[in-house]
C-alpha cells in the first residue's frame, strides 16, 4: 500500500518533469520570450525560490518549538 | 535530527518545481491572456486548496458529531481558519488577474460574487466559533453549521456560475482550458501545483491544531 503510493509519487514528478525543458514556439502574440531569451528572468525566479524556502525554513523551526512544548507538555 | 514526513517534504518539493515551472515552463500563445495564463498555478490552486481543507473540515465536523471528541472540532476549526487564508488570497489574485485580463478588479462576475458569498458564509462560522464560550455547545452548534455550509459552498462557486453566463473559463459557454492548443504541458504543472498548496495548508493547519491542542493542556493544567 505505502509502497504502491511512493511509487506513484516518482511517476507523478517524472510525468511532470517532462515538460522541464520545453521550448517556447515563435508566434505573433507577445510573450514574454524575449525576455527569457536574454535570459536573467530565473534570478526572479530563484529569489522567488528563495524566499519560499524562507517561508518553508520558518515553518519547520515553528514545527520544532511546538514539538517541544508538546514534549514538555507530556512530561 | 528529527524525522520529517515524506508529504511535508513533497509539498516543498512540488512547490519549488511549481513556481520554477511556472515561470519557466512552456504555456499557449492566447491573446488577452498573454503571459498572465501562468496565474493558473498560482490563483487556481488557492481555490482548489481552499475547498479541499474545507472538505477535511466538514469531514472532522461530522467525526465530532459521531464520537464527541473535542479534538475533532478543534481540527475542524483550524482546516476553517486555514482554508479562510487560501480563500482570501484566492480572491485577490483573482481580482488582481481580472484587471489586466477582464478590466476590472471586480466584474460582478457570477463566479466572484458566489464565492464573496461563500467566504461569508466561512467567516460566519469563524465568528460563530467565537462568540459561543461554552466548549461543547460551541463544538455541536459549528459542527451542525458547517455541514450545512459545505454544500451551500460547493453549489455556490461550482454549480451557480455554470448555469449563467460567466467570465471564468468553464463557465456558462466559455471554454475550459481543455480545447486550447498546448493544455497538456500546463497539466504537468497544474497538477503538482494543486497538490503542492494543498499540502501546505493542510501543514499550516496542522501546526495550528497542535499549538490549540499544546495550549489547551496548559490551560488545563494551570487550572
Amino acid at each position: 500500500m505505502r509502497k504502491s503510493l511512493f511509487f506513484k509519487i516518482i511517476a507523478l514528478l517524472f510525468w511532470s518533469l517532462s515538460n522541464a525543458f520545453a521550448q517556447a514556439g515563435t508566434n505573433p502574440i507577445p510573450m514574454a520570450d524575449g525576455l527569457r531569451a536574454e535570459g536573467k528572468i530565473y534570478v526572479v525566479v530563484i529569489s522567488l525560490l528563495l524566499v519560499l524556502s524562507g517561508v518553508f525554513g520558518f515553518l519547520f523551526w515553528l514545527e520544532r518549538r511546538i514539538k517541544n512544548l508538546e514534549e514538555l507538555n507530556s512530561k | 535530527m528529527t524525522k520529517i514526513s515524506w508529504w511535508k517534504l513533497l509539498s516543498v518539493l512540488l512547490l519549488f518545481y511549481t513556481v520554477w515551472m511556472g515561470f519557466m515552463g512552456k504555456v499557449p500563445h492566447l491573446p488577452i491572456l498573454n503571459e498572465t495564463v501562468r496565474n493558473l498555478y498560482f490563483h487556481v490552486p488557492m481555490w482548489f486548496g481552499m475547498v479541499l481543507i474545507f472538505t477535511a473540515s466538514v469531514w472532522h465536523s461530522i467525526q465530532y458529531l459521531r464520537t464527541g471528541n473535542l479534538e475533532n472540532d478543534i481540527k475542524a476549526g483550524s482546516f476553517v481558519e486555514v482554508g479562510l487564508i487560501f480563500g482570501l488570497l484566492g480572491m485577490v489574485t483573482g481580482s488582481l488577474w481580472a484587471r489586466y485580463t477582464w478590466g476590472e478588479f471586480w466584474s460582478n462576475d457570477p463566479k466572484q460574487n458566489a464565492s464573496a458569498v461563500g467566504m461569508m458564509i466561512y467567516l460566519g462560522y469563524s465568528i460563530l466559533r467565537g462568540s459561543i464560550s461554552s466548549e461543547k455547545e460551541r463544538a455541536r452548534i459549528a459542527s451542525v453549521y458547517s455541514i450545512f455550509a459545505f454544500p451551500i459552498l460547493i453549489a455556490l462557486i461550482f454549480i451557480l456560475p455554470r448555469l449563467t453566463d460567466s467570465l471564468h473559463p468553464g463557465n456558462g459557454g466559455n471554454p475550459g482550458f481543455n480545447p486550447y492548443d498546448q493544455a497538456k504541458h500546463m497539466r504537468q504543472v497544474f497538477y503538482p501545483a494543486i497538490i503542492g498548496w494543498t499540502l501546505l495548508g493542510y501543514w499550516m493547519a496542522n501546526l495550528l491544531v497542535r499549538y490549540k491542542i499544546v495550549k489547551q493542556k496548559f490551560l488545563l493544567k494551570s487550572a
